[in-house]
């Protein structure tokens, strides 16, 4: 521990903390715009400075270690004014025009703005040209609105080891770029979204579909349905401003039938029927009498596959076949549902609401057509965008009632939950996967081993004798340091899940946006609570799963499930 | 008003001239990897801002032609906006009226040529092929040694620790600590508040206090065997990372001891024996295997190394020398530099007691063997040069450090013959005084001046007008060659496992590329066996200083006396003492943590 004095008082800190680490933990904030803890800490927007007695410069707080004896003032004359200085040097390079951004009301740069007063800038406003060629790209840049705080570059580069962002450049003209210049449908990216999530202001943003979903809800000749994934519910009230009691899944389904979707599905249903597919190909696997060198890798989560397509193509056979839930979902929604609806497939517009960008990406997969009446799902909204509808649609939240999913694919079981936390997959398979070698439940949480919040875990569950050898990983550097481990023969392992998203979908890059916080853990121990509440645990005890295997797919892998629930993940190449 | 008054310097002018110190100081410490368009056209501003304003081209050209480049570099425009530079340019070059005009039109024809591509890169893609280095004196290392990590370590007082970080790029610390050229000081940020930081200085201040610093331990055994030819710097370094990554190393030298031209190229009051020997003691400790006195190509071939050993690296060096070819150099008393510096690294007598010396070169080897004569006893040395002073190649403190010895220089006179006496002595050296000329390939040339050849009376003539490469045994062998310089792959590599490095495919370099070959040879040649092993160094180091520092003078290192130490070839450098090395570790602005060093690159923590 070292003394400092902060703003006159006397502080005892840890040595090697840093002025910022030092100061927060003691209740004095400083405001930060590049600053990422571990990640980007770079000292570049200059906004964190403060002053420090018998030094001759302002210090950045973000990157100079505490000394015993410093003296510090965070907020001296000297250092507000020099904050605002580099504050509106800030604005005059960033596209102003807050009214029209989608991060309006959620962007760090008018949050700091506003806390230094600004209300004008000497300095002319001239924006670097916009250059991104989005395409049909689901993750969008606008040059102009990038305050290169390098957040993403970090985050690609350090956190999901892509480094699709780079610095182009040198000088006044340094901008982010796409390495090599590709266009970014033809990089590598994963569509993770986490630069998006991570970026202080509106520069990374997803393409906003909201204007297709009120075309299509407007279409009357269409039957439309909207699917929840798993872990939107945990988190859709957060940008609302509503309590978690409020934001209830009854009052999302409310919400929902408010705006006008008739039928309002759970993606969770899907969830249990992947485990069903994904599970019994495990065990299939499991008694296949053949040497697998390589473990059956989980392919719920689009931002994995991609990675794995475009990193480790060599390991393309050993991903599970079974779709994502989306897909599942889309598919079922244009075979099975149109029979129980009395409607025509082509009739069906099928709408999911994603934490996720790569699920808008997934959706327009070439192959993801296997209804035979167009893309299976036709738009997928991110949670971000079910919370702006729900603003523009001006409802009031707190006064809509419990509402039930529709029938028939609204039943789900805590196990489908679950999936919207690293490990939950894992878990969730691992329940079925125990039925169905035993013909017994275990206690449902009897593998809560797989929860948690390290980047990779493994072990060896204990089924019947038989032993299972897992590790779940999430966030794609983890994935990578997984698979070089694997690929270089010091781990061996039966099953692996992977999200590409740090604390997967809970932690997504379609989420609500909390600068500078990661709830991934606080938002799965929401969907952990739910699933412990749930009356049914386990995926094969769904009513409705079991109905439509009765009636339509006769049992997991069967023909139909191998035409309608599986995929070819050989069928199209990345980049895409 | 008197019609003539003194010339007063104006408050202007004098903060002017400030100004454009700091201007040249900024220019010297230029990072690397800059955007190229953004340089030029910075550099216009400031030829616009020196212009006159009297004549069209260089008033209006200079602008519209940073204009031009500015739109260029915000990727806006075509190939015509591209022409119409080109075209503004050369009739900028072709009509204006000084040099402020067309030197200025001039540079930007020179960037058109030197970096097109970027140009069109700009222009087409908005891509620019700027890629910043984050630390100066890292990315100019040629071995990339950790330079900030180890003067944070010397400022803390944790020596060996610094020595540590210093062998994981490097495990000639001692040798480096002397005799480095030091590119790393070129580009120091340092410069842009007062001079760059004596870098060597603090290594080898760190190194004599760190006393014995044992190697790390090797990796495991690879089974894998590696043979290296030439146990110089390029050697020993592939020698002492391969052998650290489990690979077994037998090194094969010609010569009686190892160093190469370190021992025979590099005089003892540059380098004493000691240094040098304590640097390959530690690299041998991995457990390198030397064959001494094994001459490849012709006690045993490279072929038969190739079948004997799982790779091979060649690193025979330039140990060559170049002929004057003028008349008498076969006389009694013309030597080599080589000749001469080689047979006292074996420890030979070289007693030139009571001669006159005349040395023909302007290289660092002609200042070794011109301060080496005068240390055998030599009554009188002169250097001829064919160039001005200021074009030798030699440092310029080793020219100043012989003529404080007491050689001379003679410089603008060509060799024309060797004089020698009936018995084929050496009698002098006839000399064509020249002038200097205009410029070819990038240096002024000298010519014969319409005078008379002059004579330089002499005993002795030493020839130091640089080193061939003795390949030709090689070549025979089937390794392809230009000029003597092995042509291998940037890798190092030249297929089969033989991979070749230093001196022998640069032409004579520095002991640092030496090092940067070995070191690029040991990577490649490992992966080239199947593995992928890492060199760290398990160092910790220290937090930056935080503070911004005052201008402070740079402490150079200082020598002993003239006149004693042309007497003895114990070491001339004095070390720094410890408030000099504090002050001077003081002055290092921490680039590995501030600027471009936090984000990327501020350290590679492993190779």
């Amino acid at each position: 521990m070292v003394t400092i004095t902060i703003n006159g008082r006397v502080l005892e800190v840890h040595e090697g903390s840093t002025i910022l680490e030092a100061a927060r933990s003691n209740g004095i904030d400083i405001p930060t715009l590049c600053h990422w803890k571990g990640i980007n800490e770079i000292g570049a927007c200059r906004v964190c400075v403060v002053e420090v007695e018998g030094c001759s410069n302002l210090p950045a707080a973000c990157v100079t270690n505490v000394a015993d004896g410093m003296v510090i003032h965070t907020s001296s004359p000297r250092v507000v004014s020099a904050r605002r200085v580099n504050a509106q040097l800030i604005l005059s390079r960033h596209n102003c025009h807050c009214p029209s951004c989608v991060r309006n009301g959620n962007c760090a740069l008018q949050t700091l703005s506003a806390s230094l007063n600004i209300t004008a800038n000497p300095f002319p406003e001239k924006q670097i040209k916009n250059r991104f060629d989005a395409g049909d790209s689901p993750l969008i840049r606008d040059d102009d609105k990038c305050i290169q705080c390098m957040r993403c570059v970090s985050c690609c580069e350090k956190v999901q080891t892509l480094g699709i962002w780079q610095l182009n450049g040198s000088g006044g003209r340094t901008n982010i770029a796409i390495k090599n210049g590709v266009k970014i449908t033809r990089s590598d990216c994963s569509f993770c979204g986490q630069c998006i999530t991570h970026c202080p202001t509106g520069a990374l943003r997803a393409r906003d579909d909201t204007a297709k979903a009120i075309a299509a809800l407007k279409d009357h000749n269409k039957t439309i349905i909207v699917q929840v994934a798993p872990a939107v519910r945990a988190t859709w009230g957060e940008n609302l401003g509503l309590d978690p009691e409020v934001a209830t899944v009854g009052r999302l389904v409310a919400a929902l039938h408010t705006m006008g979707f008739p039928y309002v599905f759970d993606t969770n249903f899907t969830a249990d029927l992947t485990i069903m597919e994904e599970g019994s190909e495990f065990v299939a696997r499991m008694q296949d009498g053949k040497k697998h060198k390589y473990p059956l890798f989980t392919s719920c989560c689009p931002g994995w596959v991609r990675f794995l397509k475009g990193q480790y193509p060599q390991l393309t056979d050993d991903l599970s076949t079974a779709k994502s839930p989306q897909q599942m979902f889309g598919t079922v929604a244009k075979t099975y549902l149109p029979l129980l609806l009395d409607k025509k497939p082509e009739d069906i517009y099928c709408v999911s609401i994603m934490p996720c960008i790569a699920k808008k990406r997934e959706s327009v997969l070439p192959v993801m057509k296997d209804a035979g009446v167009g893309q299976d799902v036709d738009l997928v909204l991110t949670t971000r965008e079910l919370v702006r509808m729900i603003k523009a649609f001006q409802i009031d939240v707190p006064s809509l009632p419990e509402e039930h999913f529709d029938s028939p694919l609204g039943e789900a079981t805590g196990a489908g939950v679950i999936f919207g936390a690293t490990g939950g997959v894992m878990e969730a398979a691992l329940r079925s996967a125990h039925y169905l070698l035993t013909g017994k439940n275990p206690d449902p949480d009897a593998f809560a081993f797989a929860r948690g919040s390290n980047g990779w875990r493994s072990f060896t569950a204990d089924i019947a004798g038989v032993q299972v050898r897992g590790a779940v990983a999430s966030g794609l550097g983890n994935a990578r340091k997984l698979i070089e481990a694997i690929l270089a023969g010091k781990v061996r392992y039966d099953f692996v899940e992977i999200m590409a998203c740090p604390g997967g979908c809970a932690g997504g890059g379609g989420q609500p946006i909390a600068f500078g916080e990661e709830r991934a853990a606080d938002r799965a121990d929401t969907l952990y609570e739910l699933d412990k509440k749930a009356p049914k645990r386990f995926s094969h005890e769904n009513p409705a799963v079991q109905k439509a295997y009765a009636h339509y797919f006769k049992h997991p892998l069967s023909e139909e499930a191998h035409r309608l629930l599986h995929t070819d993940h050989h069928a199209w190449e990345m980049p895409f | 008003m008197s019609k003539l008054v003194f010339q007063e310097k104006s408050p202007t002018q004098s903060a002017l001239g400030g100004l454009y110190e700091s201007l040249s100081r900024r220019t010297q410490a230029s990072p690397v990897g800059n955007c190229p368009l953004d340089v030029c056209a910075s550099y216009l501003r400031m030829c616009r801002a020196q212009s006159c304003g009297k004549c069209v081209p260089c008033r209006i050209g200079l602008s519209t032609l940073s204009n031009l480049l500015d739109k260029i570099a915000e990727g806006e425009g075509d190939e015509s906006t591209l022409e119409l530079l080109e075209n503004t340019a050369s009739v900028i070059a072709d009509t204006a009226d000084c040099a402020i005009g067309y030197e200025a039109a001039d540079s930007v024809l020179q960037a058109l040529s030197g970096f097109r591509d970027d140009f069109i890169s700009h222009l087409k893609k908005g891509v620019c092929s700027a890629s910043f280095s984050s630390v100066p004196c890292v990315s100019r290392c040629p071995a990339h040694v950790d330079i900030p990590g180890y003067i944070a370590l010397a400022r803390e007082g944790r020596y060996a620790d610094a020595v540590r970080l210093i062998r994981k790029d490097n495990p000639f610390p001692g040798v480096c600590g002397l005799v480095c050229e030091h590119p790393c000081e070129e580009s120091c940020r340092r410069t842009m508040v007062d001079a760059p930081v004596n870098i060597r200085a603090i290594k080898r201040f760190a190194v004599d206090m760190a006393g014995q610093v044992p190697v790390p331990a090797c990796a495991s055994s690879t089974g894998k065997t590696v043979a290296v030819v030439g146990g110089g710097p390029s050697g020993l370094t592939a020698a002492y990372y391969l052998s650290l990554m489990g690979h077994k190393v037998t090194v094969f030298e010609k010569r009686k001891r190892l160093g190469g031209m370190l021992r025979y190229g590099i005089p003892a009051y540059r380098l004493p024996d000691a240094y040098l020997d304590a640097d390959i003691s530690r690299i041998l400790s991995t457990g390198i295997k030397v064959n001494m006195g094994m001459n490849i190509g012709k006690d045993m071939t490279l072929t038969q190394l190739k079948h004997d050993y799982d790779s091979v690296y060649i690193s025979i060096g330039a140990h060559g020398d170049n002929k004057l070819e003028v008349d008498g150099e076969d006389g009694k008393g013309v030597f080599s530099a080589v000749e001469m510096l080689s047979h006292i690294g074996d420890g030979g007598a070289f007693d030139l007691t009571g001669k006159s010396v005349v040395v023909i070169g302007g290289g660092n080897v002609a200042m070794d063997v011109t301060r080496t004569s005068l240390r055998c006893g030599a009554k009188s040395v002169k250097c001829v040069y064919r160039r001005r002073i200021d074009d030798m190649t030699a440092m310029a403190e080793e020219v100043d450090g012989a003529m404080a010895e007491g050689a001379e220089i003679l410089p603008l006179a060509a060799p024309v013959k060797i004089l020698l006496d009936e018995q084929e002595n050496v009698k002098g050296l006839l000399i064509q005084p020249q002038m200097i000329s205009v410029y070819d390939r990038g240096r002024p040339k000298p010519i014969a001046a319409k005078t008379e050849p002059e004579v330089v009376s002499c005993d002795v003539v030493i020839v130091a007008i640089g080193q061939s490469i003795q390949s030709k045994t090689f070549e025979k062998e089937g390794i392809p060659a230009k000029w003597g310089k092995f042509l291998t792959n940037n890798d190092a590599s030249l297929g089969e496992g033989v991979f070749a490095g230093g001196d022998c495919v640069f032409g004579p370099e520095t002991v640092i590329r030496a090092i940067e070959a070995g070191k690029v040879a040991a990577r490649n040649m490992d992966t080239y066996l199947g593995f992928h092993h890492e060199i760290t160094a398990d160092v910790e180091i220290p937090a930056p200083a935080a503070k911004r520092t005052l201008p402070c003078g740079r402490v150079n290192n200082d020598e002993r006396q003239a006149g004693e130490r042309k007497n003895d070839f114990a070491l001339m450098e004095k070390p720094l003492r410890i408030e000099e090395a504090v002050q001077e570790c003081s002055r290092c602005l921490c680039c590995d943590h501030y600027g471009m060093g936090s984000m990327k690159e501020g350290r590679c923590h492993s190779w």
